[in-house]
């Protein structure tokens, strides 16, 4: 559900209104707008954004560990609206138990390298990706360096 | 160039008959990079060409993946800032910039007007050394050597600048959170004014050598098109954009720093090639020296660094005389200073586009995460849609035409 405090943003409102069950929460803090989807409906919410709210660039996509709370991964989307000059945050949380989550590839173009740098480091699956592969380690690594639980340092046994 | 890795079989242009066969691509995927000099660093491309014409080229990175943004998790706020020179190693300044803003965001501190003035003068002086770097080495690529060794002249110039203020010609991490480093150093206004003074013409003779010549024209213009739709849905930023016709740039739209009172324009060209993308970065040079020149002549005084004795290292003789000031020296130096709980992605317009950090603090003195959305991760994806069906000799311009940095793609 929308929180009260967010109805007068318009983004906010027009997806509350669009797709009433995927907005889990949001909060508006640091000058920056922040919507949680529920995990299934991501792509609907940015097609959404991207055809009403005139986000027309996906600025990136990332994730964050919050090992060991549960659901354990947030995969963030930053879009922006060049014409309205104004940003917006998207976020889904993952359990950390096979994560996966849909591919933004059907919106966004460029949410292809961004999507395989999440999988290459946090282990995320994205389904339906067109090349769902490593990009910034070697293709035989084992494990998923940025996440909470992989070691900085030390010998692999 | 390469190693040749595979090769189809030659198809015959006659059938058993004499008679004339339909004409069949004949595919062959060629490596380039990551050692190739033109690729500015290890960048792999895998060049997919029928004859000399580029079928697909799928640029592969990774080769500089060095795990910064691990690192930062287990750096103190402070000093994660070096971690940021050594992301995109043409602009280190702008990267410090955006981590210092991003973390002042978070901390909700305010930056005194001399520091906020001096960091927009650093970063535009590193907008020139960036753009000199990207200018000398891209036209060496396409065969203008003298060119070169003008650009490297006045960047020397630039870079001992950085000296005189940092210690550091390249690592420079003088923008810390809560305003510099140090103290400006004696004589630094003559000195830049000297430079600043001269540059303008400096460029002219970069014009001179290129604008007109017939083999740069030959060689950039027409070369590596995009339309603005693919560069927004392919995540491209910064001059390349601007090349294209859309005036979008981050110092104008979302002023950060004091950029609002400095008068400059955003140069735009529409047609969107290698040409144009040189246009527009010559021009941005003249714009940048006309910033730093405003901010030599209306540099405020005052204080260099922010009145937050709870994050910024008190005076040295502060620390001697007084005992507050001394329980801060002591407890920022040895646990760092705790930032609340919270999340942000700054924007800056670095050299080569939208340069991103998105910090999630958990309210302890170290990052939870620090995620770095470097503008040539961005550009680098849009390798494809600029040279898919031109001629593999255009590659060398067109991706010399994206001035990425590896560091600031990989990180």
């Amino acid at each position: 559900m929308l929180p009260e405090s967010l109805q007068s943003y318009e983004d906010a409102a027009s997806l509350a209104a669009a797709l009433p069950l995927s907005i889990v929460t949001g909060k508006h803090a640091f000058g920056e707008l922040t919507l949680e989807i529920e995990s299934d409906q991501i792509v609907s919410a940015l097609r959404h954004g991207k055809t009403t709210g005139k986000y027309m660039r996906l600025s990136s996509i990332t994730a964050v560990d919050r090992y060991p709370a549960e659901p354990r991964f947030e995969v963030v989307y930053h879009l922006h609206s060049i014409s309205r000059n104004v940003r917006l945050r998207l976020k889904s949380r993952l359990s950390g138990t096979n994560p996966e989550i849909d591919s933004a590839t059907a919106v966004y173009l460029s949410a292809n390298w961004y999507e395989r740098e999440v999988f290459d480091l946090f282990g995320i699956n994205f389904r339906n990706h067109p090349d769902l592969r490593r990009i910034m380690m070697p293709e035989d690594w084992e494990g998923h360096p940025l996440r909470k639980d992989y070691p900085k340092t030390g010998q692999r046994v | 160039m390469g190693d040749v890795l595979t090769v189809n079989p030659v198809v015959p242009a006659e059938g058993e008959n004499g008679e004339a066969l339909p004409y069949q691509p004949r595919r062959m995927v060629l490596n380039m990079g990551p050692q190739h000099p033109s690729t500015h660093g290890v960048l792999r491309l895998k060049l997919e060409l029928d004859g000399e014409t580029v079928l697909k080229a799928e640029p592969d990175i990774g080769y500089l993946h060095t795990g910064i943004e691990k690192e930062f998790e287990s750096k103190t706020w402070q000093q994660a800032v070096t971690l940021t020179d050594r992301i995109d190693y043409l602009s280190n300044l702008a990267n410090n910039f955006c981590y210092a803003l991003a973390v002042e965001r978070l901390l909700g501190i305010e930056i005194p007007p001399m520091a906020q003035w001096m960091r927009v003068m650093l970063v535009e002086l590193s907008r020139l050394n960036s753009h000199l770097v990207w200018l000398g080495t891209h036209s060496l690529d396409i065969g203008a050597m003298s060119t070169f060794l003008y650009c490297m002249r006045e960047r020397e110039e630039i870079l001992k600048i950085f000296e005189m203020f940092s210690g550091q010609r390249m690592m420079t991490s003088y923008i810390r959170i809560g305003g510099l480093a140090l103290e400006p150093p004696r004589g630094w206004h003559a000195r830049i004014s000297k430079f600043i003074r001269t540059f303008p013409s400096k460029v002219d003779e970069y014009e001179d050598l290129l604008t007109n010549n017939r083999i740069w024209i030959g060689r950039t213009r027409g070369v590596g098109v995009m339309t603005v739709e693919d560069m927004l849905e392919l995540g491209v930023t910064g001059p390349m954009l601007r090349a294209g016709g859309l005036k979008y740039d981050n110092r104008k739209e979302n002023p950060h720093s004091s950029y609002e009172v400095f008068d400059f324009e955003i140069p735009t060209q529409t047609a969107s090639d290698v040409y144009a993308r040189y246009q527009v970065r010559v021009e941005e040079m003249r714009q940048s020296a006309r910033i730093v020149s405003q901010a030599l002549a209306g540099m405020p005084g005052g204080a260099w660094k922010a009145d937050a004795p709870h994050v910024v290292l008190p005076d040295r003789d502060k620390m001697k005389t007084e005992m507050e000031a001394l329980i801060y020296h002591f407890k920022i130096v040895t646990e760092g200073f705790r930032v609340p709980e919270g999340e942000v992605y700054q924007i800056v317009e670095s050299p080569r586009g939208e340069l991103g950090y998105y910090i999630v603090s958990d309210g302890t003195s170290k990052p939870y995460r620090v995620f770095v959305h470097g503008p040539s991760f961005g550009n680098l994806q849009a390798t494809n849609c600029m040279v898919q069906g031109t001629m593999l000799a255009d590659v060398i311009a067109s991706i010399g035409s994206m001035d990425f940095v590896l560091g600031d793609s990989d990180r």
